[in-house]
């Protein structure tokens, strides 16, 4: 892959990699006495290593082919393949965390093992690591394609896909040693914060001023969702980290926020989280892989723009439902619960905008598994926002907040909508990235759909099971007027739930497994196709700038 | 590229651009989505002017409907204390033989003394009040300090070894960490106690002459002469097989080389006079319940 940069851009890939190293170091230094040490070392590693893989080719030949007629897909790859890892490691996590649940001696009492050590390493690991993966790798891929125009920089593309996977491993290795700063999906520490803000800006550059050379006048609804995505998760990150390190010399830092401000900070954080790193940015992996695979127009662009525009503007105000019943005033609560309600015709939009642009299709969804994932994808998103919508008015939520309830439905959206929409995409990539004529067996990818879907709907209506009857548990009164349950009865109650979840997430993470199997044979055993037109142009007919060398 | 197409399949028409072979159709969004849109603006609208909503300046729109969550909270958990205590006040304040002479109020007791004891004891009583390690079994014979209703009233109140003035106080000495015993002779003793409860731990009846007299010189004062305990200093029975550490060699030996000193809240502060009176009468109702 180094052959495709040329000795300048490996000279700056040197160079970054060197003043990085260089903060490992100082970090190390500094951190001796802290688990911030430990994260020094890995930084020192993770950037020497990448110095010398770059100055290991520094004097091989450069490219000769003018780059600008093809598209650079080597970060879409290695951002593919990272994405896979992720989601073996951290499903794994997941089916290790529920086991726990439900069999406590799982944790072998070891201190890294307890389940608020583990339970965020497979959080983290799967929205950041396996979604932020095949965020970044898809929007390089999508954006080239539909802007007509290769990515603009070399070493940019690298720097925020190894920089970004650099971060992951910070957040999951930090959670093993203990530090955190207690924010739900925000947990990695001052110095890991600040690294991702140098990374995700480097990503808004990059992805504006790839749109800016863009052959297409007209900018595509999928770029629209991705440039929401990165704009919305850099504001988000940047204002609920902010806080002031106890000491240079130690992970420890204090919120700059307190009380119900610093709950109010984090759950806008937290909901737009899931709004533009979950929502956001896989809507745009929808609009690009399901009309392609599916060889239909989008059903309407205008229910696109009110969609769009719905699900951007009103998420941003619903993240109080997450504070109902607190101390947060109840005017923020009122204006959380009725922007959530709203909220719900615009998402209910985009769903349906998809599945309509699956009418004359529908032949296909039933043959082609990897159009399936996307088509239940679509579903499961239109189910998981109802139900969001459902759950953040105050009636509902005194019945559904702090029970398992809450856990259903972030897995109805994460493995329903965001899991499956991503495995359909990488299934719709893998061949064309790698220039092959399929998949290594779409048995194999029948296989992990079904696994999937059913791992998905026994996780799920375990957890609505379990979270209804614990809301019910606790909320019974006895003639007498005191409470009908403790909550000790509320724990024997639910371990069939968690049993159940534990197998649903196991078939879950089955599937995962076979994914990443049969994207490996893929890419070692099937035969080189050749694919047309999938080149930059600026001509209207799709001719090649440059013809090419047969 | 800006070529309108009609789709054949629907009749719509695409709006004419074209990115990396995706189109889009022109179609108009269906009524339908007008209408939920209408819908749940003007809910939300009529929920602002009905509820607290939005922020102006320096107060907030309180809603013409006046409601408070704070004040409807507190409202709502004063009744209930209200309508509990017309059955709870007396618990206070009659003795144990009166209550159970009282149907009706033993049933309002059976009632909320489960989730009472599920709540605050059972995390280390265990739901079945049999105990565990460490901590004693409620359902046999076996009281450190008694189990008549004034003394468990009073442990529940004071707790054991617990930061209450009034706290009862028990420490099984650490008699091999402090060098009043050796190790031969911890490993003597624990056989001769092995055998008082009739574990046999076959050895010469030498061997158990000897822990006997380590036993009257060492144990006694706290376990009594004939090692049944003293209630009074919450000694326990060695004669019985109840065990709250546990009666094989490594843990007795352990119990008596470190030492032992359990811990139970106190809980005047944390429970009321009638909710300690309310676990006490269950406690002694599952015991009876045990027995049978």
């Amino acid at each position: 892959m180094m052959e495709r940069l040329t000795v300048a851009e490996r000279q700056q890939a040197m160079l970054i990699t060197a003043v990085l190293a260089l903060a490992g170091l100082i970090l190390a230094i500094a951190g001796r006495n802290d688990p911030m040490g430990v994260h020094g070392w890995i930084i020192l590693i993770f950037a020497g290593g990448l110095f010398f893989v770059a100055g290991n080719a520094l004097y091989l030949a450069e490219p000769t082919e003018d780059r600008t007629t093809s598209y650079y897909d080597d970060p879409t790859k290695v951002g593919i393949l990272l994405s896979l890892f992720w989601a073996v490691v951290a499903m794994g996590m997941g089916v290790w965390v529920a086991a726990q649940l439900a069999w406590p001696d799982l944790r072998f009492d070891a201190a890294w093992s307890s389940f608020g050590r583990i339970r965020p390493v497979h959080t983290s690991g799967v929205i950041f690591g396996f979604g932020g993966n095949a965020l970044i790798a898809t929007s390089y891929h999508v954006m080239q394609r539909t802007s007509r125009a290769r990515l603009a920089g070399h070493v940019s593309p690298w720097f925020v896909l190894l920089g970004f996977n650099l971060f992951c491993i910070i957040a999951a290795s930090g959670y093993l040693m203990g530090i955190t700063q207690s924010k739900e999906y925000a947990e990695p520490e001052w110095y890991a914060d600040i690294w991702l803000v140098i990374v995700w800006v480097s990503y808004f550059v990059l992805y504006m001023r790839t749109l800016a050379r863009r052959n297409e006048p007209h900018i595509y609804v999928a770029n629209w969702y991705y440039m929401a995505f990165i704009l919305v998760v850099a504001m988000l990150h940047i204002v609920n980290n902010l806080a002031v390190p106890a000491s240079f010399g130690a992970a420890k830092s204090y919120s700059a926020f307190s009380g119900v401000q610093d709950a109010m900070t984090q759950w806008w954080y937290g909901h737009n989280a899931v709004a533009f790193f979950l929502t956001s940015g896989f809507l745009g992996m929808l609009y690009y892989f399901l009309p392609k695979r599916a060889e239909r127009p989008i059903y309407s662009y205008r229910l696109s723009i009110l969609s769009f525009w719905g699900i951007v503007f009103f998420y941003i105000w619903a993240g109080s439902h997450h504070l109902h019943y607190t101390a947060v005033p109840q005017w923020v609560q009122t204006l959380g619960m009725t922007f959530s309600v709203m909220l719900l015709v615009p998402s209910w939009a985009s769903a349906g905008n998809a599945l309509m642009t699956l009418n004359g299709a529908w032949g296909k969804v039933r043959d082609d598994a990897t159009l399936r994932f996307m088509m239940v994808a679509a579903v499961f998103y239109g189910l998981s926002t109802f139900e969001g919508s459902f759950m953040a008015v105050r009636a509902v939520n005194s019945l559904s907040h702090y029970t398992d309830w809450t856990v259903g439905h972030v897995h109805a959206g994460a493995m329903g909508w965001v899991a499956l929409i991503t495995f359909g995409s990488i299934y719709a990539l893998v061949p064309i990235l790698w220039r092959r004529e399929s998949m290594y067996s779409w048995k194999l990818v029948e296989w992990h759909f079904w696994l999937a879907l059913i791992g998905t709907v026994i996780y799920v209506f375990a957890m609505w099971n379990s979270g209804i009857i614990q809301g019910l548990m606790w909320r019974t009164y006895t003639e007498s007027g005191t409470l009908a349950y403790s909550f000790t009865d509320s724990l024997v109650a639910m371990h069939p739930y968690y049993v159940a979840r534990t197998i649903g997430g196991a078939f879950f993470l089955t599937g995962a497994i076979i994914g990443a199997f049969n994207v490996i044979m893929t890419i070692r055993r099937v035969r080189q196709d050749t694919q047309e037109l999938d080149y930059p142009t600026k001509s209207e007919a799709g001719e090649p700038a440059v013809p090419v060398a047969e | 590229m800006s070529v309108k197409e009609r789709d054949p399949l629907t009749g719509h028409e695409t709006t004419g651009h074209e990115w990396d072979g995706i189109t889009e159709l022109n179609t108009r969004v269906p009524r339908a989505v007008w209408f939920f849109v209408a819908i749940t603006h003007i809910w939300a609208l009529i929920y602002w002017v009905l509820m607290p909503s939005w922020p102006l300046v320096t107060t907030y729109w309180k809603g013409l409907l006046g409601y408070d969550q704070a004040i409807a909270v507190e409202e709502q958990v004063a009744k209930a204390y209200r309508d509990i205590e017309v059955w709870r006040a007396p618990l206070g304040e009659l003795s144990a033989e009166e209550i159970r002479e009282i149907p009706e109020l033993m049933t309002h007791v059976e009632r909320t003394a489960p989730t009472l004891f599920g709540d605050n004891c059972a995390a280390c009583h265990g739901t079945d009040l049999s105990g565990a390690p460490g901590y004693p079994s409620l359902i046999d014979d076996a009281w450190l300090w008694g189990n008549d209703t004034d003394t468990i009233l009073e442990t529940l109140r004071v707790g054991i070894n617990a930061p209450h003035p009034d706290t009862r106080f028990a420490q099984m000495l650490a008699f091999g960490e402090t060098n009043i015993l050796s190790v031969p002779e911890i490993r003597t003793v624990v056989d001769y106690v092995q055998s008082l409860s009739g574990l046999d731990p076959d050895v010469p009846a030498e061997r158990l002459e000897q822990g006997q007299a380590i036993f009257a010189d060492n144990c006694t004062s706290c376990h009594g002469d004939n090692a049944r305990g003293i209630q009074d200093l919450g000694a326990p029975n060695l004669t019985d097989d109840a065990w709250v550490y546990g009666g094989d060699d490594a843990t007795m030996f352990k119990t008596i080389y470190d030492g032992r000193q359990g811990w139970m809240p106190a809980w005047e502060d944390r429970l009321t006079e009638a909710d300690r009176m309310m676990l006490t009468l269950y406690i002694q109702n599952r015991a009876a319940e045990a027995k049978q």
